[in-house]
């Protein structure tokens, strides 16, 4: 187990070159001068100049490279062209306020999908099942801009259980440490705060965790349909075991594999496909930030963007296939 | 004389498809007794399988539901006191399946729970029925693995299924039926799927087993050959129905049905191994599709016009020996009404 760690962990390193290669090409691959593209029509061409100079744009593209990966090796994913300041440290805030979001739309998922979908495995073709299957086919099909602007209508206007934008109350924000508002709500100890920030989390976190959580349901039922059709279940019901048992330890956990899959893969994409949502209800994360940062046109800030999300999905995926040998005996490398 | 341990009695177990209601298992009795090592013998599709579900409670529902008869389980102690396994609770249901009435199946390969380690496995089976700690169940498991001649008990305990080849992991199946020591055990082909060395080894164990823990067995089986082996009793079933039951030598010996008169002409033989190998002419019907007369009649030799009228009754032979055919009227009497 240890050994395949360190293996797949090696693996990642020609993969993680390919990405940077490919991101840190974007700039390149503006047609005409990229620094008058960045800078627009207007810009005099001493502007144009000093700002190749600054992205070292006459360099060769070999040395532009290495000292590209130079810096991401240092933890320096360049400056940005608007604020000027580093990137590195700009990041992160927005990267918490994703990854908040982005965990609770997936612990949403997860819990409200898996359990659907092992219902209705169970209970096949009951009214349960059907309705199950039904709202997760309208789950997967409705479009998330829709679904967000309707929960903020039903649940923010007109019922006003829950805010509709915004992931605090700005005339009382929380003290950061570590950007994850949960978190540092209960570092400060102050649990009105984290209420407050836990409502903010409800609506976004839904209307993010709805087509994930469709996918799951679907794909756990039909995992489970087939095991809970195998030989090995009737053996388990044969020893007297109680459904319990048979439909969760045994049953889930021989059907996991898939749903393990499509947990990292939308995970990945909740990741660096929020745009949307973030969006709709002004979450200040990384969605919204390669978003402004393309109309700006500030492509190192797209770079960092891109790269950063890229490699967690690298590693979503990765720590998604170390489980899969944890769970599986007969998964061996 | 003591009542039987499993008493089965007009079992009818039907199948609800799309193509109507289909009488897998249609008006058997039977019963074992204590220490007997009863056969049900028959081809694919006859419901013999279906029978033994539908003892252990395990027919898929839907499509299958028990939809008449009994099945008379009695405890060794209190042997007066039978309880109808058609209707009690399923909680009563879950706390009989593999205690008192264990059950292993055809396939060893696919049987066990790939993602669980051997020792849990048995460890499972103990710990649902009996109140003991971990350790101690471990213990059991390790001892039962011993008991079904598995070597490096110790090691095979924390091993997985798929490090484990066909017959050894039929003797673990084995070993977790046999864990709370059942009164009944049923086999459902256990040998089917196995190498023919392999196959003896196995019905060797359980011959053992039957008469070291006096546990009844019902060996459910299409190979002749397994029956001659190690029953006591045969009952063959055709279409659903028992054409014919009987001790095993008057089966084996001087079988009555047409039926089972061609099962064992179609068995090889080593004196004449230059001829054809003798096979039933035709295909088993369709569960359901015979509505009228015997369900043999269309294959059968020795087809007369009442046959594709009327249905035969089981008649008594004499001496627990049963026949559904209406050549035998004569001399026997018929056996259920």
């Amino acid at each position: 187990m240890l050994a395949y760690t360190i293996r797949r962990l090696l693996m990642l390193i020609p993969v993680l070159i390919g990405m940077s290669l490919i991101t840190f090409s974007i700039i390149h691959l503006i047609p005409g001068n990229p620094a008058r593209v960045i800078l627009g029509d207007q810009a005099t061409a001493t502007a144009v100049a000093n700002l190749e100079e600054q992205l070292g744009l006459n360099e060769p593209f070999l040395i532009q490279y290495g000292q590209y990966m130079l810096g991401l090796l240092q933890g320096d994913l360049g400056t940005s062209i608007r604020t000027n300041t580093a990137i590195s440290g700009d990041i992160w805030p927005y990267l918490a306020a994703t990854f908040e979001l982005t965990i609770f739309a997936m612990v949403f998922a997860v819990i409200v999908g898996v359990n659907a979908g092992i219902i209705s495995a169970w209970k096949q073709n009951s009214w349960f099942d059907y309705t199950a299957m039904v709202i997760a086919l309208i789950g997967v099909s409705m479009p998330i801009f829709w679904l967000g602007l309707m929960q903020q209508w039903v649940f923010a206007q007109e019922l006003g259980w829950l805010p509709a934008f915004g992931r605090e109350n700005p005339r009382n924000p929380i003290e950061s440490i570590t950007h994850f508002n949960l978190l540092d709500a209960l570092i400060h100890g102050q649990l009105d705060q984290w209420w407050t920030s836990f409502k903010h989390l409800v609506l976004p976190g839904i209307a993010l965790g709805t087509i994930p959580m469709a996918i799951i349901a679907r794909m756990t039922r039909s995992s489970m349909l087939e095991v809970l059709r195998s030989d090995y279940i009737r053996t388990i019901e044969a020893k007297g075991s109680s459904t319990l048992s048979v439909i969760y330890r045994h049953g889930f956990k021989n059907a996991v594999i898939p749903v393990l899959t499509v947990v990292g893969l939308q995970t990945g994409t909740l990741l660096g496909g929020a745009i949307l949502t973030e969006t709709i209800f002004s979450w200040p994360g990384i969605g919204r930030y390669i978003y402004e940062a393309i109309g700006n046109r500030d492509y190192p800030v797209i770079q960092s963007g891109i790269l950063v999300i890229a490699t967690m999905f690298v590693f979503i995926n990765l720590i998604v296939d170390l489980l899969y040998s944890y769970i599986d005996p007969r998964i061996k490398y | 004389m003591t009542k039987p341990v499993l008493e089965i009695n007009n079992l009818q177990t039907h199948f609800f498809t799309d193509r109507g209601e289909i009488p897998a298992v249609d008006d058997v009795s039977f019963s074992i007794n204590a220490g007997e090592v009863l056969g049900i013998v028959g081809e694919s599709g006859c419901g013999k399988s279906v029978t033994s579900l539908s003892v252990m409670g395990l027919v898929p529902n839907p499509p299958g539901k028990i939809v008449g008869g009994e099945i008379l389980f009695r405890r060794q102690e209190g042997r007066d006191k039978a309880e109808d396994l058609v209707k009690v609770s399923r909680k009563r249901l879950r706390a009989i399946r593999g205690d008192q009435i264990a059950m292993i199946f055809q396939e060893p390969m696919t049987s066990l729970d790939p993602l669980f380690t051997i020792g849990h496995q048995i460890i499972e089976a103990v710990r649902n029925h009996r109140k003991v700690t971990k350790k101690q169940a471990r213990a059991k498991a390790v001892e039962m693995l011993k008991l079904v001649g598995i070597p490096r008990a110790e090691e095979i305990v924390d091993e997985y299924p798929h490090q484990l080849s066909g017959g050894m992991r039929q003797r673990v199946m084995i070993a977790i039926a046999m864990s709370c020591d059942p009164e009944v055990l049923i086999a459902d082909e256990p040998t089917t799927a196995l190498d023919v060395t392999i196959q003896a080894q196995i019905l060797e164990l359980m011959k053992d087993l039957n008469r070291k823990k006096g546990t009844a067995i019902m060996m459910i089986t299409h190979d002749l050959g397994v029956v001659a082996e190690i029953c006591d009793r045969v009952v063959v079933m055709y279409a659903g129905k028992i054409v014919e039951e009987g001790d095993v030598r008057t089966i084996l010996k001087s079988p009555k049905h047409p039926y089972t008169q061609g099962l064992i002409r179609s068995l090889p033989k080593m004196s004449n191994r230059d001829s054809r190998l003798y096979s039933i002419p035709g295909n088993v019907p369709k569960p359901g599709s015979i509505k009228q007369g015997c369900r043999f009649a269309a294959r059968c030799p020795e087809v007369f016009d009442r046959c594709t009228q009327e249905n035969p009754e089981l008649l008594n032979l004499g001496e627990g020996h049963g026949c559904r055919c209406f050549l035998y009227e004569k001399e026997g009497k018929i056996v259920n009404v």
